[in-house]
Formats: C-alpha cells, sequence, structure tokens
C-alpha cells in the first residue's frame, strides 16, 4: 500500500505558509514530511501527518487541499543506496515527478518520499527487489 | 404566452405604444426645458425650441447627454423639480470618476417599481412567491429597485443586501426562496458556495433568478442555471436612467424588452451622433418620457447593442435590446487592441474555469502589460508544478487566440479575489498612475 500525501495551495503571500502551519499547530497535528515547490505564482506545500483526515478538515477553511497517493521508500544507511531504488525504478520504466527525504524518530531510518505516475506499481516493483515501504499505518506509527 | 404585469401596456400594438410616446416627449420635452437649466442651454445652443418636438421622430434634434455632463452638474444640475419634491437619491459607485447622483420623486419611484414588477413578472414571479433581493441596498439602485418591483407583485421580499453568503444560503433554504435577484457574479458564488456545503441544484426551491448590473455572458448564464437548478433572466438598466428594469428579459431569453412606455431607445454610431437604422449595431441612447426629478433627454449610455421589433414568443410588443456587446468604459486598448472583459469571460467559462478573474493592466518600459488572476478550484490544482503551469500556459494561449494579445496567467486561490457589493472589481488599469 502506498501513502496519502496532502498538497496544500500556498499563497505567494506575507503570512499564508506562517496561517497554514499554524493551524495544523493549533490542531495537535505532527507533520511527518514535508516539501514545499514554489513557483512565481504560488507555492505547493506537500505534507504527509499524522492525522490527514483532520489535517484536511482544518485546512480546508485556508486554502485548498488535495490529496496524492505517493511511495516512502527506506534507504539503507550506506553510499549508492537511492542509485539502487531509482535504478530498479528507471528498469521498470516508472517516472519520477518529484522526491524528498525524511527521518523517521522511531527507527531514526531515513526514508524518500516518491511521486511517481503510478503509485502501486512502484510500490509492487520496489518490494519484489527487496526495498521496503511504508504504509498509512505506519505513518502514525513512526 | 404569460403573465404580465401591466398587460394592457405590454402587450399594446405599436401604434398604441408610438401615441403613448408622442404624448409624453412633448410635455417631458417641455418640463426639461421649463426646469433644467443646463439642458435649455443646450437646446438654445442647438436652436431647439421645445415646440420643435412634436413626436419622437423630432427626438433626434435634440442635443445628446454624456457622462461628462452629468459630472459637470453634479449634483442638482440636472435636477427636474425643486428638492422638497424629491424622496430619495441614489448614485453610481464612481469608479471611473466622479459619482452621479440621480434624484426621484414619488412618482419617479413607483414609475420604475412598475418596471421592475414587470420584470419579476417575466420571470414568472407572482404573489405566491418568495423573493431573495441579494443586490447590494443603499446607493447602488439594484436591492431597493428589486425590493420594489417584487412587493408591487406581492412576492414575499427577503430584504438579503449582497454580502454574508451564509445567512444568504440558510436564508434561502429555510424560508424556501424561489426567485434571487442579484448580480450574476454573486449568483455564481452562491452557486458555488451551495456545492462546496454539498447541496444539489434540487435541493432549493429557487425557480428563476434575475442577474443584471455588469456583463455576464451566455456561457455564465448556463452555468449559473445549472449550479442553481433555474432560469436565469437578464435585466438592464442604469441609474442614470432610474436603476435596473428600464429593460428586462422574458421567457424567450433573447433579448430586453425596453420598457417603451417610460424611455424611448435609439441607436447611434458612437462616433458621428447620427441615428442608425433598425437592427444596426451600435451605442444605445435613453430619453426619459415621463420622469420628473431627474428626467434625461438623449442620454448615450456607451452601450453598445441592437435594437430588434420582432414578434416575440411571450406576446410582449416592446422593442428588444441585446446584450450589451461592450462597453466603452469597459474597452481597454491595450498595445492597441481593443480588450472587453466579456472576451476574458467567454475563455475561461469555455476552459472549464469559474468566471472569477482579475485583469491588471500595467505599462512597463513604455510597452503594456495585462495579467489576469484566475481563480482555480480544488480539482485544478495538482501538486505537480509542471502541471499547474501547463494550466496557465493552455489558458494563455487560448486568451492570445481571443484577444489578439499575450496576456499572462497566473492561478490563484478560490475567493482570493476581492468582491465589494457583490460585484467583482474587474479590472485595476494601474497604467494612468505613470501618466
Ligand atoms: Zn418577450
Amino acid at each position: 500500500m502506498a501513502i496519502q500525501q496532502l498538497s496544500v495551495f500556498v499563497e505567494n503571500q506575507k503570512g499564508k505558509l506562517l496561517g497554514t502551519v499554524k493551524a495544523l499547530a493549533d490542531a495537535g497535528i505532527n507533520i511527518r514530511a514535508m516539501s514545499i515547490a514554489d513557483t512565481k505564482d504560488f507555492g505547493i506545500l506537500r505534507l504527509i501527518t499524522s492525522d490527514n483526515q483532520k489535517a484536511m478538515e482544518v485546512l480546508a477553511d485556508e486554502s485548498i487541499v488535495n490529496t496524492t497517493m505517493v511511495i516512502a521508500a527506506k534507504m539503507e544507511d550506506r553510499a549508492g543506496a537511492l542509485y539502487q531504488v531509482l535504478q530498479i525504478l528507471s528498469d521498470a520504466q516508472i517516472n519520477i515527478e518529484y522526491l524528498y527525504a525524511f527521518t523517521a524518530s522511531e527507527d531514526f531510518g531515513a526514508y524518500v518520499v516518491f511521486r511517481v505516475s503510478d503509485a502501486a506499481a512502484a510500490q509492487e516493483i520496489l518490494n519484489a527487489h527487496g526495498v521496503a515501504t511504508l504504509d498509512d499505518a505506519d505513518i502514525i506509527e513512526i | 404566452m404569460g403573465n404580465y404585469y401591466q398587460p394592457e401596456i405590454e402587450t399594446a400594438s405599436r401604434e398604441e405604444i408610438l401615441a403613448i410616446q408622442n404624448e409624453k416627449i412633448v410635455k417631458q420635452v417641455k418640463h426639461v426645458y421649463d426646469n433644467v437649466k443646463y439642458y435649455r442651454d443646450l437646446m438654445d445652443a442647438k436652436g431647439v425650441k421645445p415646440e420643435d418636438i412634436q413626436s419622437v421622430d423630432d427626438i433626434k434634434k435634440l442635443p445628446f447627454l454624456t457622462k461628462a455632463d452629468l459630472r459637470e452638474a453634479y449634483p442638482y444640475g440636472l435636477l427636474g423639480t425643486d428638492l422638497k419634491n424629491c424622496v430619495r437619491i441614489h448614485s453610481t459607485s464612481g469608479t471611473t470618476g466622479k459619482r452621479v447622483v440621480a434624484f426621484y420623486t414619488q412618482h419617479d419611484v413607483d414609475l420604475w417599481n412598475d418596471c421592475c414588477a414587470r420584470a419579476i413578472v417575466a420571470a414568472d414571479g407572482s404573489s405566491e412567491d418568495v423573493c431573495q433581493v441579494a443586490y447590494g441596498y443603499g446607493l447602488f439602485t439594484g436591492g431597493f429597485g428589486l425590493h420594489g418591483g417584487s412587493e408591487k407583485v406581492g412576492c414575499l421580499t427577503l430584504p438579503m443586501s449582497s454580502g454574508n453568503t451564509d445567512r444568504q444560503i440558510q436564508f434561502m433554504m429555510d424560508l424556501g426562496a424561489t426567485i434571487l435577484c442579484c448580480t450574476p457574479s454573486y449568483a455564481a458564488y452562491i452557486g458555488e458556495t451551495l456545492a462546496e456545503k454539498g447541496y444539489k441544484p434540487s435541493d432549493n426551491k429557487l425557480k428563476a433568478g434575475i442577474f443584471g448590473a455588469e456583463p455576464w455572458t451566455e456561457e455564465m448564464r448556463h452555468s449559473i442555471e445549472e449550479s442553481l437548478g433555474i432560469k436565469a433572466y437578464d435585466i438592464y438598466g442604469l441609474t442614470e436612467t432610474s436603476g435596473p428594469g428600464v429593460a428586462f428579459e422574458c421567457c424567450a431569453q433573447s433579448g430586453m424588452h425596453i420598457n417603451e412606455d417610460h424611455f424611448y431607445a435609439e441607436i447611434i454610431d458612437p462616433d458621428t451622433g447620427e441615428v442608425l437604422p433598425e437592427g444596426s449595431k451600435g451605442e444605445l441612447v435613453f430619453t426619459s418620457l415621463d420622469k420628473e426629478a431627474f428626467p434625461l433627454l438623449r442620454y448615450r449610455t456607451r452601450d453598445i447593442c441592437v435594437l430588434t421589433r420582432e414578434k416575440c414568443a411571450c406576446g410582449r410588443t416592446h422593442v428588444k435590446m441585446s446584450k450589451p456587446m461592450g462597453r466603452s468604459d469597459d474597452m481597454m486598448i491595450i498595445r492597441g487592441v481593443n480588450v472587453f472583459p466579456s472576451q476574458i469571460e467567454t475563455v475561461l467559462l469555455n476552459e472549464g474555469y469559474t468566471p472569477n478573474y482579475q485583469i491588471i493592466v500595467d505599462r512597463v518600459n513604455n510597452s503594456d502589460t495585462i495579467d489576469i488572476n484566475v481563480e482555480i478550484s480544488p480539482d485544478q490544482f495538482s501538486d505537480i508544478v509542471g502541471e499547474n503551469q501547463a494550466k496557465e500556459r493552455k489558458l494563455e494561449s487560448a486568451m492570445r487566440t481571443m484577444l489578439g494579445i499575450g496576456p499572462k496567467v497566473h492561478l490563484v486561490a478560490p475567493k482570493s479575489i476581492v468582491r465589494s457589493e457583490g460585484k467583482a472589481v474587474r479590472v485595476i488599469d494601474k497604467r494612468k498612475l505613470h501618466d
């Protein structure tokens, strides 16, 4: 199973990012992983949280929130680990739109989030090659 | 065929209407000449005397009035009666310069309310209906105009004014509003908000909407009709000529019947001032026929449209005006090209966007720039940068085809474009700051 990521439309205006993050803080939602893409007109804040359902409700008043399925793959702590994973995806003709990394507090493990065209296929091929991936239940634990 | 508020007038023969007009114009011109010095001077300068006007055919001899005259005569220069006879004023929003203040006697208010009542009955309104008036109340004519008409028809009238959309929706649902009167952009906004709250179009009791006070397109009509589950009727008017109700749409939804017993309409060539033959496209000019406080003769509206007199399915005989195709006030000249906001709206609706947009015109290094901010909906927003940019580029390309010049398009958050009095601020022209 892939995991759910929230994408939040953040206007390029003073205080907009602050307001978004504050709404999450006030609701007691922990941000597990995040990245932000800034374009000329607006930012796209991508989040994996401890409670996506609640986060969506809280953020709906502030802005647009969409959900996407992404893969969170565990990386071995050695040179060449990311290269190996990318090679597997490349061989399987799976294109990556973007990726970002985070560390889990539970096992101090390094994870890379992949946004690909077909999350289910990517998950399957990675698992088949012995690469561990997280599912939504894991996100609550880590 | 349908119902009429004043059937004997609304379905009168051409001869009967002409007889009414000819009788009224003689009195109206004399009233103006005797009481309005500003216009008397214009007539004298042109060498026209009240006796020269014996029928509506003679109206073409009279001098024009323009918005510039109204500004110059501000505030009392065009007043046709003693202030003590006046019971009300209304005023334009003054977005394009000095305000225009219009005065009303009780007779003028009654006449105006009758016009709005005709519009409501033409939209299938009766004393059985609950009419939600969500035009702004106040100096703006929209609220009071439709309110007065609604009470004349005997509808249960909800004087909501514009704004506070949650409350609008609560009253709409709880009191079962059947007719909604507001600006088309506010109607679209109410439709969006209803959908956001999880209501289907069939959940409300609305059957008709009477929308005006700003330009809107056929595409916008379809999208509002769909989102609210109603039939949407256009209504036309200017503060200068009393307010909404000068002309209104009937069930045929193909042009607006002008209340010809109160207003005489001409189409002129905007450059030469020459009266054009019936069916020609040109500037609409109104002459009031029985106003007391603010009688305007040959007032140039700046609206470009066509008048047609073919038989209408609704049975009304009054001449129909097309939806204004553009307004010289709204027209922007950008890099030498004429651009109307309605063209931009058409592209947005064709491309599946809401008609919520703002145009920003500026001048950089002596060259005009046009930027269009477009509100997006959640299903149009992507987590991938390139996909959002591709949407902007696609809109830019469609705009370039429609306008003949290339704007920059920026996607912005929903509801981020400011609405005032329920009327969106469509154009910000910063070029004037540099002059
Ligand atoms: Zn008709």
